[in-house]
């Protein structure tokens, strides 16, 4: 189960939307507990991606997830995925995403951006050998106001 | 002695520790040492003719090695070592 606050879950599906007709994409930071993680925010980054190609393309360089990944330790936290979106196309990941996954354990939220708006999102997480990806289950909603059954939902 | 930064994801594999202290002269016998003492943590770095994985990226004091001597990568005490991803996709 993969948890994100509404408010970043709206910031999360804003930067695809900001992108759109090309693909957004950022750093989901947050804790690991178990098999769940927690997003406490998010960072939203360039698209490195030459710009010809972003329509169907994205890319976070080493040194953006270096910055990530120390911005999380500053804060407590870590990089605990990763996001991006597909303008017109399903929130599932594509034979490029595979073939570019990282480590199981990450989770991707990919999100479906249809003529500039924003839609379904789903994450995805690498199976062990890296045949596939299984979807991960999303819960949306503050974590100080879990069991208020109006202030969530899941998608 | 030098440490190496552990991804999330990866701690799995290195008994839940996200800071390992490392020994050894260069990157490439560090993470020979970390692959030794943590040997399910191979595979999630390196491929399996033994090349570090293409996504695959370490720094040493936030350089690429890729900038510096590669594997060769002189490693000294207290230099702190972190295994970043390079992340991309469609």
């Amino acid at each position: 189960m993969l948890t994100i606050p509404s408010a970043i879950f709206s910031a999360l599906q804003a930067h695809g939307e900001a992108a759109y007709p090309n693909e957004g994409a950022g750093l989901l930071l947050g804790r690991v507990n178990g098999g769940d993680k927690a997003v406490v925010d998010i960072l939203p980054l360039e698209n490195r991606w030459n710009t010809e190609e972003q329509y169907h393309r994205y890319q976070i360089t080493p040194q953006d997830a270096l910055h990530g990944e120390k911005e999380a330790m500053r804060r407590g936290l870590d990089v605990v995925g990763f996001f991006h979106s597909h303008p017109d196309h399903p929130a599932e990941p594509s034979a490029f995403d595979r073939e570019w996954a990282t480590w199981p354990g990450y989770s991707y939220v990919i999100t479906t951006v249809e003529k500039g708006r924003a839609t379904v999102s789903r994450s995805w997480l690498l199976k062990e050998d890296r045949s596939a990806f299984d979807e991960e289950p999303i819960q949306i909603g503050d974590p100080a106001v879990r069991g208020a059954r109006s202030q969530q939902s899941t998608i | 002695m030098a440490t190496i930064r552990i991804p999330a994801p990866l701690r799995p594999y290195t008994a839940g520790s996200a800071e390992v202290p490392v020994a050894g002269p260069t990157v490439g016998e560090v993470l020979g040492h970390l692959t030794t003492q943590y040997p399910n943590l191979k595979q999630h770095l390196y491929t399996e003719a033994g090349e570090l994985r293409a996504f695959v990226n370490v720094f040493v004091n936030d350089e690429d090695i890729r900038h510096l001597q590669g594997a060769q990568t002189p490693v000294k005490e207290r230099d702190r070592l972190m295994i970043i991803p390079s992340i991309a996709g469609g």
